[in-house]
């Protein structure tokens, strides 16, 4: 038994390490799906159903289709068809062939996905009054749109937007499976030279779990200032 | 000579929903420092009357001039009018101070903030000069001591001296106010209403939609009452309230 604890504790600092491809993963995808979300949402609620169709069929099929399915399409499908184009020799390719930024490319699209359809919700609730009071002081669109209509719906969803980054989080682990080293990609990998099944992965989900800690407390105070406007 | 004096020109407004006529063809003038107080049944077109100066409502047709500038309007694919430059409506919206029933603050700015939004992103105030001047008119309508708080820790009453506030600020050749009692508990409405009547006294320019019969008697010089869509009756508000001509206006004032 001690034994077993002892390989436990003896795997942490090589998982502990893996842990910041893991924050990368997640930042980048975050920040990412969040503009791009917005985009989306906004593209959603244009009115003009040639901004509209396209980003309803993009949110619906990223939505309905599971994670794993979108990031094999995307590393086999999207990385088999661009050895034939001039992406081969252009300067990036070094970069490109990785599986890492093909799983930044599938988290960001799938979590611009469910970004867009929480905020067309945020935006759709906010109080028709408060538009007009920025048309009727002369403010001009663009104002109206970041300083009223985004700016009160991100406040307003910010909750949900930040449970869908701890989330994103712990799907991370899916891009093991496309070569990337993450937290679980390193887990599997010391699993295969140690021949240890548990050690490895109750290691591994101890530093999961004390990110999403360290995360969670980072957004809390965030979340609490950017909604103190709130009522209760 | 005359036209210089006119603040605010309403000419000619017509406006439908659907198959419904709201207003069929509604002109005033405010001279400069006039009270003019709109009353009328509701679905008399009042509000709606006041949404279209602004253009917060598309007239279908009409004309709005403000100090001698007409807004230049082209015909929508709707058939409504629409002003056909939007630098010109944004200027003519920041001369045009307007206070809602329902207050319309913006819920995630202080009451600071709500009042130096305008200035600063509108007339492009530096913050400085914007936070004296809110502070001066927060002053003003009492409620300095809320200055950063949010508009969910107000009252509705001080919700609506912010408001009043907030549009001052933009320093408006005219103020419109649309029901600015309508939507406060009866124990606040006189706080409002105490700063209206200053504005009043100060000879601002307003254009005031009401159901304060009092109110309206006492600060309008003009009084206008609204029925189906047309002035049925028009004049200083003794010789409106006191002498009805029309049939309506007598059944009006039947209930208050």
């Amino acid at each position: 038994m001690m034994e077993f604890f002892g390989n436990v504790i003896h795997w942490l600092p090589d998982l502990l390490a893996a842990a910041p491809l893991t924050l990368l993963l997640t930042v980048v995808a975050g920040v990412f799906g969040l503009v791009v979300g917005t985009i989306l949402a906004l593209a959603r609620l244009s009115g003009s159903p040639l901004l509209a169709w396209p980003a309803y069929v993009f949110m619906f099929v990223m939505r309905g289709t599971p994670l794993l399915v979108q990031l094999y399409l995307i590393y086999y499908g999207l990385g088999q068809l661009m050895p034939g184009t001039w992406v081969r020799h252009s300067f990036l390719w070094p970069y490109l062939r990785e599986g890492l930024t093909f799983a930044l490319f599938a988290y960001s699209m799938n979590q611009a996905a469910y970004n867009a359809e929480v905020l067309r919700g945020a935006i759709q609730a906010i109080p028709k009054g408060q538009i007009e009071a920025a048309k009727a002081i002369g403010m001009s669109r663009f104002q109206i749109l970041w300083r009223v209509r985004l700016h009160l719906a991100f406040c307003n969803c910010l909750p949900v937007l930040i449970s869908d980054i701890i989330i994103l989080l712990k799907s991370t682990a899916l891009a093991s499976t496309i070569t990337v080293l993450e937290l679980m990609g390193v887990a599997r990998v010391i699993q295969r030279q140690s021949l240890q099944i548990y050690e490895p992965l109750i290691a591994c989900g101890l530093v999961y779990f004390a990110v999403v800690v360290v995360l969670t407390n980072i957004m809390g105070p965030v979340e609490k200032r950017l909604t103190r406007f709130q009522k209760g | 000579m005359e036209t210089e004096e006119i603040a605010l020109s309403v000419r000619d407004i017509h406006k439908t929903f659907g198959e419904n006529k709201v207003l069929k063809g509604v002109s005033f003038d405010a001279r400069s420092g006039d009270v003019i107080s709109i009353i009328g049944s509701s679905g008399s077109g009042k509000s709606t009357l006041l949404r279209c100066i602004n253009y917060l409502e598309k007239p279908d047709s009409g004309q709005i001039i403000l100090a001698g500038e007409a807004i230049e309007t082209r015909q929508d694919k709707d058939g409504s009018q629409y002003p056909l430059d939007k630098k010109q409506l944004m200027h003519m919206r920041s001369r045009l101070g307007m206070v809602f029933q329902n207050f319309n603050l913006w819920d995630h700015r202080t009451v600071l903030e709500n009042i130096t939004e305008g200035p600063i992103q509108v007339l492009n105030w530096s913050k400085k000069r914007a936070v004296a001047q809110a502070e001066a008119l927060m002053e003003k309508v009492g409620i300095i001591e809320k200055r950063d708080q949010y508009p969910s820790q107000l009252s509705g009453g001080q919700q609506q001296r912010v408001a009043i506030a907030r549009a001052l600020a933009m320093e408006p050749a005219v103020m419109l106010f649309d029901e600015p009692t309508s939507a406060l508990d009866p124990e606040l409405v006189s706080e409002v209403v105490a700063v209206i009547r200053t504005l009043a006294q100060e000879n601002r320019t307003m254009v005031m939609v009401t159901h304060e019969m009092s109110l309206a008697r006492e600060i309008s010089s003009h009084l206008i009452f609204l029925d189906d869509g047309r002035i049925e009756e028009q004049g200083p508000p003794e010789q409106v309230m006191d002498n009805p001509k029309s049939e309506r206006l007598r059944q009006f004032m039947g209930k208050f």
